[in-house]
C-alpha cells in the first residue's frame, strides 16, 4: 500500500469523532473503524483454526511419546528443568509486557506502546534462543528429530511452536514501525491489538506444552 | 473499557495486567512443584496438571486478551467453543482409538 492510500485510510478511520459505544460503553480505537471490529472477529476465527492444528500435534505427540525404539525416554530427556522453566517464564513474562502495550495504547502513550512491544520483542527472541540453543543441544548428543517417533513428535510440536513465535517476532517488529511511522490511530490500534492477541494465543499454547510435553516427562 | 481514557498519567503497570501476571506464574509454578514432589500416581498428577493449564488460559483470556470485548454480539466466543469442542473431539478420540494398539500409551 502506498503511504498516499494508507494516510487516506487513516484519516477516514480516526474520523469518528463522536466515540462510537455499544451497551453504553465507549468502543477502544480498534473497534472505531468499519472493518477493525471485522479484522478482529476474523482473527479470533483464525486462532479457533490455529488450535486445531496444535491440537493435532499434542494428540500426535501424547499417543508416539512412548515409542523411543529403544532411546531416550522423555523423562531423561527433560530431566534438567531449569531449560524448560526458563523458556515458560520468559514467554510468561512477555506475554504479560504485551499486554502492557496495550494499556499504553489505550492511554494513547506511544512512546510506552513501542516501549513494551520492544520488551515483548527482546524477550520473544531470547525464549526462541534458548529453545535453539536446546535443540542443538539435544542433536548434538544424537537425539535427532530422525531417532524415534518420540522425538520426531517432540521436534515437530515444540518447532511448530518456535516458527509461530518466531513469525511473531517479525510480525511486531513490522507493527512496532508502524506505529513510530503513523502514531496510533484506528488502523495502526487493530493491527497491534491483534498481533497482541497471537502472542498471548502463542503462551497459552506454550503452557500445554510446558505440561503435556516436559512436566509429563518429568511425572512418568 | 475501563482502561480507557486515563491519559498519559495512567499508571505504567495496571492492577488488573499485574494480578493476571502474577496468578500464571503461580499456576505455572504450582504445576512443576506437584510435579517435582512425586507424592501422588502419573494419571492423578497429569490431570491437576491440565487442570491448572485451563486455568491458565482463563487468565490469559481475562486478563490479557480482553476476551469479553466487543462491537456487538460476541461471534468470536462461538468460535471459539466450536475450535474447543474439535480439539478436544482430537485428542480424547485420538488417545481413546490408539487404546486399541497394544503398544500405545
Amino acid at each position: 500500500m502506498s503511504t498516499a492510500a494508507h494516510n487516506a485510510n487513516h484519516s477516514n478511520g480516526s474520523s469518528v469523532n463522536e466515540s462510537p459505544k455499544y451497551k453504553g460503553k465507549v468502543l477502544p480505537l480498534e473497534y472505531t473503524s468499519h472493518e477493525g471490529p471485522l479484522n478482529i472477529l476474523g482473527f479470533w476465527l483464525f486462532l479457533a483454526t490455529d488450535l486445531i492444528l496444535f491440537g493435532c500435534l499434542f494428540a500426535t505427540y501424547f499417543v508416539i511419546r512412548t515409542h523411543v525404539d529403544g532411546g531416550i525416554n522423555d523423562k531423561e530427556l527433560f530431566d534438567n528443568i531449569s531449560g524448560f522453566t526458563t523458556e515458560t517464564v520468559i514467554l510468561l513474562t512477555s506475554s504479560f509486557t504485551s499486554s502492557l502495550a496495550i494499556f499504553a495504547m489505550r492511554n494513547n502513550n506511544k512512546k510506552r506502546l513501542i516501549g513494551w512491544l520492544i520488551v515483548t520483542v527482546l524477550l520473544g527472541l531470547s525464549f526462541v534462543g534458548l529453545e535453539l540453543r536446546e535443540f542443538i543441544d539435544y542433536a548434538s548428543q544424537g537425539y535427532t528429530m530422525q531417532r524415534s517417533a518420540f522425538l520426531s513428535g517432540f521436534f515437530t510440536l515444540v518447532g511448530t511452536h518456535g516458527a509461530h513465535v518466531s513469525l511473531g517476532i517479525i510480525w511486531m517488529i513490522s507493527t512496532i514501525t508502524q506505529i513510530a511511522r503513523y502514531g496510533i490511530d484506528s488502523i495502526t490500534a487493530r493491527k497491534t491489538f491483534i498481533v497482541s492477541l497471537y502472542w498471548h494465543f502463542l503462551d497459552i499454547v506454550w503452557v500445554f506444552i510446558f505440561s503435556v510435553v516436559y512436566m509429563t516427562g518429568v511425572i512418568s | 473499557m475501563s482502561q480507557m481514557n486515563n491519559g498519559k498519567n495512567a499508571p505504567m503497570i495496571p492492577l488488573k495486567n499485574f494480578i493476571g501476571f502474577l496468578l500464571s506464574l503461580i499456576l505455572t509454578f504450582a504445576a512443576l512443584f506437584l510435579g517435582m514432589a512425586h507424592v501422588l500416581s502419573f494419571g492423578a498428577v497429569l490431570f491437576i496438571i491440565l487442570v491448572l493449564a485451563v486455568l491458565q488460559i482463563v487468565v490469559q483470556l481475562y486478563f490479557f486478551m480482553h476476551f469479553t470485548e466487543s462491537d456487538g454480539p460476541k461471534f468470536h466466543i462461538v468460535g471459539l467453543a466450536i475450535g474447543l469442542i474439535f480439539v478436544i473431539s482430537i485428542i480424547a478420540g485420538s488417545l481413546w482409538v490408539m487404546t486399541f494398539n497394544s503398544q500405545a500409551l
